[in-house]
């Protein structure tokens, strides 16, 4: 059976682990490939390594990371931020990543979708959406939740599912940081409506989020970043859990 | 040993080179003819699209030498696929090693499938030590159905192969190159244990 994914989520800048980990067993707290490989061991199903550099050379970088990352990792792993051209994309693959993810490129210019699927297939490309809800619309923004668009969620997810998108990205601007749990109404409307997989992100504070995730908001995966982090859960305990719960997951 | 990984411009084969030094081999990417044939291994990976993925193929005319190979060959996800009869991805002709045709998965679940998934009724030497219901790692939309090249089976909407052999050809649905330790001991077997 198709097992339901956990997936940490690292931010990274010019090359190094941004946001404070709290791993003692690491030798430098800052080096991404470290941690990737502890979550490798530990139970991750795959990793997420959020690019946020300002600068061309912070991205320059982040290809070199991606190699290294390949070389040591046997799991999964997606790389975004700030990825806008087919050109991008070609060398991160090439490095190693399985998956890119691409999310203000794709609302700025949406043929991008297709160009991208058209060259690498659809299984590598993920388009990460961040929305918040206003007045009761779920609405696109941009910029880490800064910039709203026109744009509704689940008729912007519609039109990326139908440009050839492998996998959305859903995170709830609402949710994120609260720790207050996934926004599982909306993420079960985006599962119910499309028909490729959704990963949940934004609100995850305690391993019963986790299982709300799967069973009413019907997510495919679940992404956090500091409760991971920060050991407040430890992935195998959580999987141990959601296995208690049904929820078909590698143990 | 001498490996060769199939180096046709479809996909991500630094991952496998990778994963093949973590096990303490080298492997040489390389779409010469002469060093392919020579090989004690051959790796034949690919991701993307089937039917310009066969374009390449036949532009480097590596369709008509890949049948041909006498040592143990093994196709990764597409490059598994591109060793069936035929794809219904981009309506496209394969290497024809494998007699089966490859079909897209029905939309009463996601497509593509993407994650960890159980490999069951293992056949092979390829899983030396490897338990039934142990999880690899996938991501494809189109599927090779159960036949009798099968040596492992999965399960999607489904029965479908996750692995597939003909004398010296293998070929796994899943990554083994992603797939953890179960993936490591694998790719392992089919280069310490396969001959």
């Amino acid at each position: 059976m198709l097992t339901k994914r956990i997936i940490p989520c690292l931010d990274i800048k010019n090359g190094r682990t941004v946001k404070g980990v709290n791993f003692v067993d690491l030798r430098d707290a800052g080096d991404p490939v470290e941690l990737a490989e502890i979550y490798a061991k530990t139970g991750a199903d795959e990793l997420v390594f959020l690019d946020i550099s300002a600068t061309e050379e912070g991205r320059r970088t982040l290809a070199d990371l991606v190699l290294r990352v390949a070389e040591k990792v046997n799991i999964p792993f997606t790389v975004g931020g700030g990825i806008s051209s087919v050109e991008d994309v070609d060398i991160l693959l090439q490095n190693g990543a399985d998956k890119v993810s691409i999310n203000s490129s794709a609302v700025k210019n949406p043929q991008l979708i297709n160009d991208l699927v058209a060259k690498f297939g659809s299984q590598c490309i993920v388009v990460a959406i961040d929305a918040k809800e206003v007045d009761g619309e779920w609405i696109v923004h941009l910029v880490g939740g800064k910039v709203p668009t026109e744009l509704n969620l689940f008729d912007w997810a519609k039109e990326v599912e139908e440009r050839g998108a492998g996998e959305i990205l859903f995170t709830s601007m609402n949710h994120d940081g609260t720790k207050n749990g996934f926004a599982n109404e909306a993420l079960a409307k985006l599962s119910t409506d499309l028909n490729i997989p959704i990963i949940a992100s934004g609100g995850a504070g305690k391993i019963s989020h986790f299982t709300d995730a799967f069973t009413e908001g019907k997510a495919d995966a679940a992404l956090a970043a500091s409760v991971f982090h920060f050991k407040e859960i430890a992935i195998k305990e959580l999987k141990e859990e959601l296995h208690r719960n049904a929820i078909p997951v590698r143990l | 040993m001498k490996i060769v990984i199939i180096d046709y411009g479809a996909g991500n084969i630094q991952s496998i080179k990778f994963a093949i030094q973590r096990l303490g081999y080298e492997a040489v990417l390389s779409h010469n003819p002469k060093e392919i044939i020579e090989a004690d291994k051959v790796i034949f990976p690919g991701v993307g699209e089937a039917s310009s993925a066969m374009k390449k193929l036949r532009a480097s005319k590596l369709d008509t030498l890949i049948p041909t190979l006498k040592q143990p060959v093994l196709g990764i996800c597409l490059g598994m696929q591109l060793m069936c009869k035929s794809s219904q991805e981009g309506n496209t002709l394969g290497l024809g090693i494998f007699d089966v045709e490859v079909v897209r998965f029905p939309n009463t679940v996601k497509v593509p499938q993407i994650g960890w998934n159980q490999i069951t009724n293992l056949k092979s030497n390829l899983f030396k030590e490897i338990k039934e219901n142990e999880h690899i790692y996938l991501v494809h939309s189109y599927y090779a159905p159960v036949c009798k090249e099968n040596i492992a089976q999965s399960n999607y909407a489904l029965d479908y192969s996750a692995a597939l052999q003909k004398n010296n050809f293998f070929g796994t649905q899943f990554h083994p190159e992603k797939s953890s330790l179960v993936g490591e001991r694998i790719l392992n077997n089919f280069l310490a244990h396969i001959n």
